[in-house]
């Protein structure tokens, strides 16, 4: 099977790389674009931890192929952080609720929470439990996550402003 | 959990992609949303030789209003449905089951005719399709036809389609009848967002006397496919919807289940479940 | 947020410990920075991917992998004859010479999935392709699933050269048993079932071994958490431990215990050595994990009478509790062994008979799960007390009551030898009360029940025995005479006044770096902020008996403020030696030292760190330079053996839950919603309030999970059954209500600040605790349920199934 070339925007630059079309876009920006702020846990659409943002919406980046993002705009959670690599407000915000423990599935919760609030800026109790009812956390019982979400919204919302 | 090889095309029209499917003989697949597909191939459990990816095909997107219609072509996404006005107004029993479809995440990128196409025995839209009589569209190189809902399910994830034929439209009808329309769906699962174990569509016209004009009502999970409860349907229709003639017209309702036996539900649960929820979704729909 | 979090030490003052501080190590999280052991790069990696055999008992005829070999880009096909031949088999906790283990099966499969052959190559596509090519013969034989009919002389034996499936049959008795059944004004008997399942974390296992010719030295890169693994994998491989390097600074994806993988260490272990040094890399994918991974939690019956009197009080109980530790025990059995520590439970029960079995069957195997067994006799105990209650038609807050260790009672020596260091229990309970606003939830409770659904209270009052201890295990296996249970923190201050404490082993989100560097801060009075905590490699090597046994708090808490002092010590003396004054002259504030008697005239943190560092001629006569301590500490009141009644102190610390959920049960579907959790936690001082919140949630929900969703099932020809995460099915948001929890301080005697272990207690009461609900519920209809998980098929057929005659 020959490779193909994919062209892409993630976070905001436009990069290459290679992929057979079997390679799950997870595994293309963990293994070949070196993204490996993205996290594999079931590889079958159920955990969340491998979520993405995909032009503008929360996406499990291991039911994609590669090819398919051909000259898309992806976004992952190293997409969230400022300039200089340090946490963006709703990351911070994360801290301050203390919204993880192993981390492991804190990407893929926080691209689709920067999913909510991009659409949703002040969302309901109820929208934040769709917003992040498809991402599984063996950690935290989800309390912390919910504090941090409340947090990084209303941060959010007074940056705007 | 790395799929087998194949072949990947990029379709950009309809023809490009029944085109695609014909060479691939029996051996290609169409790739829709991918939330179904991608995991068979990751356990390998589908070996395609090729996959003729429909994502860009316009032409195969969109929501229509027809006379007494709704025609959803094959690749639009699950929330596009969800938000659709015109499906909210037009065919609310599937507005309703919608959001019961997994999570946001994956209504992002799962399609409407990839559901139907696939048929997995527990899936929402399929059981819709199967209580509405949608008209499910089906196209290869050379030949289009049109097949009802009713009859295109055969077992579970078996359905009339051809290896060479991919669908392209399904068509969700508006009921006529005059009178008040409720609709009603009830579904019972683990957890939010997972398939159902068992669920009920229903929908319904009463008159002005609560005496039902028109009703159509489905289970899932309770077979092999969507079943259409027809001797209920027949049982409600000219009846006042009330507690003794739901109670009379459900009875032996079990008889027309042939439910599986798993880990998450034995046959018996099954049957009574969807007795309860049978019962739910007519209340719902009429209310 | 939270219930109210009280400064939690009465007259204490602390500047940090007890402070809401930022954790640490979420900041790398937070960017997609974490270090986790799929995120290692090394050039040459070549990846394993292990063909699973689909029959559950069968033997191996003929493994044919000639054509998976050919396929390019395969480096290597191992089958279990290799491995058998060039390496020793995987270490179990009992003596079982004939219960051989290797990390591919040889001769024999003994579970379904269980690993056949395993293909190495360039990148994993091409590994799994050539699964696809090896062709295996098999004569499969009927399979032993049920552990009771695994008990039985005629039952098919899962290692047949050990003579039968029974691995471990135990008789303990403490106390006056027989005497205390015979008082008794009631006796009653149950079984309860706790079904098999785990903790399953979102990251899989995985391991990266690379030999180093040159070196002569393995090393391993690994999601790990348990003691003693470099231990079992030099053994395995028959190298020298202190040619095996682990290296600890990978961030572990969650592990609740389960993170072993020994047998995937050994494997990749054996290949890189065998492949001239090639780093070799085996990441389970979730079909492996679920199935193969070796990583299920107990599984176990309990049959158990229990004597009380008139009032409830419980006086004795006479516990059989049989476990299916699948094919291979490993440390399996020992589950039946911890929870001898807490087998009373919080309650003032005089006399126990305790008669543990494990059993072995066609499945995956066991390793400690969360609590290591005290989850499941937690729900037990908990059963015991609920059913004595309705025995009696008395209230089930008023039974516990009644038999609840009270304050003045501590420190509470318990009939198996081992004393509750210290607790408040009434208080605690109450506290959960008041919180659950308990009358109101019981007009809702009333109300939903008026509008037809069924709606029940829970209550569970449970220990978490925390800081750890081996010495189950001598009263299982005589020949494990191992009575030290310690842990090493080292502190270094550099030349210009950096902290770096070093700890020796992994972390899984328990927080580790924040616990050190809390403490270190607190100590040495310097920001937390600026003490960086780094995890020596296993040959750089500290002490430790890693994070298990909810014992971080209390050990590797310990031993930093033990290595802080040190270092204290240290730069008193100096101060001292440089200043002219006795060290009882000086005061210490932030670093600084002064005179007391005249505060001018002191030495800064920076001139004290310079004289130790760089000015050995003021040094103190017979002081090394540089300013580092290694504080290794031995666990409060260990070091004694069980006596020849086999009594003995087991964990040092015990940590108090009360739980209380609100459920609501749908009877027509039998679906089981958690409206409302409430729970009052008391782990003695706590070092850092939103960790301990986070381990006090996290627990409840996984608790939730075993009690309502989560099961490994097989079906009766021993097929795995919850293959994927369709199957076995953990909690989202939306099944978990918003835990709301208040804590209380009864700080532990026995360690550095009070503290106690927090990482186990929501888990090891929460599946009690919802039973307790799930039953309150089916109480006006006369039903319950005494088996895990309560599933909606389960409680709709108690509810509606036919019933016999």
């Amino acid at each position: 099977m020959t490779k193909r070339d994919i062209t892409l925007t993630l976070n905001g630059k436009t990069v290459s790389g290679q992929a057979d079309p079997r390679m799950t876009l997870v595994d293309f920006l963990r293994v070949v674009l070196k993204a490996t702020g993205t996290h594999v846990g079931c590889e079958h659409g159920v955990c969340g931890a491998c979520t993405i943002v995909l032009n503008g919406e929360a996406i499990r980046s291991c039911l994609m192929l590669a090819v398919q993002v051909e000259s898309q705009e992806v976004t992952t959670v190293e997409g969230l952080c400022e300039e200089d690599g340090s946490p963006g407000i709703l990351q911070d915000a994360f801290r301050d609720g203390h919204g993880m423990q192993c981390g492991y599935c804190t990407p893929g919760m926080l691209t689709s929470v920067h999913a909510l609030l991009q659409s949703n800026d002040d969302p309901s109790d109820e929208d934040i439990l769709e917003a992040i009812g498809g991402n599984i956390c063996r950690c935290t019982g989800y309390a912390q996550i919910i504090d941090s979400i409340k947090i990084g919204a209303e941060r959010l919302r007074e940056d705007k402003s | 959990m790395k799929a087998p090889a194949f072949d990947y095309h990029a379709a950009e029209t309809v023809e490009d992609a029944v085109g695609q499917l014909a060479e691939a003989g029996d051996d290609g697949l169409i790739l829709a949303g991918g939330q179904t597909l991608v995991p068979m191939l990751a356990m390998r459990l589908a070996r395609p030789s090729v996959l003729i990816d429909i994502n860009a095909v316009s032409e195969l997107a969109g929501i229509e209003q027809l006379d007494d219609g709704i025609r959803i072509k094959t690749c639009t996404r699950q929330n596009v449905a969800l938000n659709s006005q015109l499906i909210g107004e037009s065919i609310p029993l599937l507005a309703k089951a919608l959001p019961f479809i997994g999570h946001h995440q994956t209504r992002n990128r799962g399609t409407i005719g990839g559901s139907i196409a696939h048929g997995d025995p527990a899936a929402e839209i399929p059981l819709i399709a199967v209580a509405l009589d949608a008209s499910i569209k089906l196209q290869t190189k050379n030949d289009t036809r049109n097949l009802s809902a009713k009859d295109f399910y055969e077992g579970p994830m078996m359905t009339l389609r051809k290896d060479d034929e991919c669908l392209t439209d399904v068509t969700f009808p508006i009921w006529q009848e005059e009178g008040k329309l409720g609709v009603g769906f009830q579904e019972v699962s683990q957890r939010h967002g997972d398939f159902a174990i068992v669920s009920v569509a229903a929908q319904m016209v009463l008159d002005g006397n609560n005496v039902c004009q028109r009703v159509a009502i489905a289970v899932g999970g309770a077979a092999g496919i969507p079943v259409r409860l027809e001797k209920v349907e027949a049982n409600l229709t000219g009846s006042v919807i009330n507690q003794e003639t739901i109670g009379d017209a459900l009875t032996n309702m079990a008889d027309f289940l042939d439910p599986v036996e798993d880990q998450h539900g034995s046959a018996a649960y099954r049957r009574r479940v969807a007795r309860v929820m049978t019962e739910r979704a007519i209340w719902e729909a009429a209310a | 947020m939270s219930g109210a979090h009280d400064n939690p030490v009465a007259g204490s003052n602390y500047h940090y410990i007890a402070r809401k501080r930022r954790v640490v190590e979420d900041k790398r999280f937070v960017t997609g920075n974490g270090n986790f052991v799929q995120d290692q790069d090394l050039p040459g990696t070549l990846h394993v991917a292990v063909l699973p055999s689909p029959h559950p008992r069968a033997r191996i005829v003929l493994i044919n992998a000639e054509a998976a070999l050919a396929l390019a880009g395969v480096a290597a096909v191992i089958t279990g004859d290799e491995i058998a031949e060039h390496t020793l088999p995987l270490y179990h906790g009992l003596p079982l010479p004939e219960c051989r283990w290797f990390p591919l099966a040889h001769e024999m499969t003994r579970y379904a999935g269980e690993w056949v052959a395993a293909v190495v190559a360039e990148d994993i596509y091409i590994a799994e392709d050539a699964l696809d090519l090896i062709e295996v013969e098999y004569e499969a034989t009927p399979a032993i699933v049920d552990p009771e009919e695994a008990m039985k002389p005629d039952a098919p034996l899962v290692h047949p050269g050990h003579g039968s499936n029974i691995i471990y049959d135990g008789d303990f008795e403490w106390g006056p048993v027989a005497e205390d059944f015979e008082a008794a004004d009631h006796t009653l008997s149950f079984r309860a079932r706790w079904g098999r399942s785990s903790t399953v974390p979102i990251e899989t296992f995985g391991v990266l071994a690379k030999w180093d010719k040159g070196t002569e030295t393995l090393n391993v890169w690994a999601s790990i958490q348990m003691p003693n693994y470099p231990e079992q994998i030099a053994a395995a491989l028959r190298m020298p431990l202190n040619g095996v390097k682990v290296n600890q600074d990978i961030d572990v994806g969650g592990s609740y215990g389960v993170k072993r993988g020994i047998k995937h260490t050994v494997l990749v272990g054996y290949i890189s050595r065998k492949l001239g040094g090639a780093p070799v890399s085996l990441i389970e994918d979730r079909l492996v994990n679920l199935a193969s991974g070796d990583a299920h939690g107990p599984d176990r019956i309990f049959y158990t009478d229990v004597a009380f009197d008139q009032g409830g009080v419980i006086k004795s109980l006479k516990i059989r509790a049989i476990d299916d530790c699948g094919a291979y025990p490993g440390r399996g059995p020992f589950q039946l062994g911890k929870p001898i520590a807490a087998i009373v439970g919080p309650y003032r029960i005089n006399s126990v008979h305790y008669r543990p079995c494990s059993v072995a069957t066609n499945k995956t195997g066991q390793v400690p799960v969360r609590g290591m067994g005290q989850g499941p006799t937690n729900y037990m105990i908990e059963t015991a007390v609920d059913e004595v209650a309705r025995h009696l038609k008395l209230d089930r807050f008023e039974v516990r009551r009644r038999n609840l260790i009270r304050s003045d009672e501590f420190p509470y020596l318990n009939p198996t030898g081992t004393k509750y260091d210290s607790g408040d229990y009434e208080t605690v309970l109450g506290k959960v009360t008041e919180l659950a606003n308990y009358d109101d939830l019981v007009k809702r409770r009333d109300e939903l029940r008026a509008e037809g659904k069924l709606a029940g209270i829970g209550i569970a009052t449970c220990l978490e025995p925390s800081g750890g201890n081996n010495l189950f295990e001598f009263l299982f296996n005589p020949k494990a005479e191992i009575s030290t249970y310690m842990e090493g923190c080292q502190v270094r201050i550099d030349s210009v006044g950096n902290i770096v404490g070093t700890m020796g082993t992994t972390t899984s989100g328990q927080g580790h770096e924040t616990l050190v560097s809390t403490i270190l801060g607190e100590e040495l009075q310097r920001d937390p902020d600026d003490i960086r905590v780094i995890h020596a490699d296993s040959l750089a090597g500290l002490p430790t008996r890693s994070p298990i046994a909810s014992r971080m708090a209390v050990m590797l808490g310990g031993a930093a403020a033990g290595a802080a002092q040190k270092i204290k010590d240290q730069l008193f003396q100096i101060a001292a030696h440089n200043l002219n004054r006795p060290i009882d002259g000086l005061e210490y504030s932030e670093g600084t030292i002064f005179d007391r008697s005249d505060p001018a005239r002191k030495l800064s943190w920076d001139e004290l760190c310079n004289i130790a560092h760089r000015q050995f001629h003021k040094l103190p006569e017979g002081m090394e330079p540089g300013l580092q301590a290694l504080h290794v500490m031995q666990v409060p009141l260990g070091g004694q053996m069980p006596d020849e009644k086999n009594r003995v102190q087991l964990y040092p610390c015990f940590s108090f839950q009360a739980h209380i959920p609100f459920v609501e049960i749908d009877p027509g579907t039998g679906k089981v919603t958690v409206l409302d959790y409430f729970i009052a936690h008391d782990c003695g001082t706590v070092i850092n309030p939103d960790i301990v919140r986070g381990m006090i949630i996290g627990g409840v929900a996984q608790g939730i999970g075993a009690a309502l969703y989560e099961k490994f099932d097989y079906g009766p020809d021993g097929q795995f059954l919850s293959g994927t995460f369709v199957d076995y099915v953990m909690p989202s948001v939306f099944e978990i209500p918003y835990v709301k929890d208040v804590e209380h301080c009864t700080p532990s005697p026995l360690t550095s600040h009070g503290q106690k272990g927090s990482g186990e207690g929501g888990y090891l009461g929460a599946p009690a605790a919802i039973a307790s609900a799930v039953n309150d519920a089916l109480e006006p209809r006369g039903l319950s349920i005494h088996e895990l998980p309560m599933r909606m098929n389960d409680i709709e057929e108690l509810l509606n199934g036919e019933k016999p005659e």
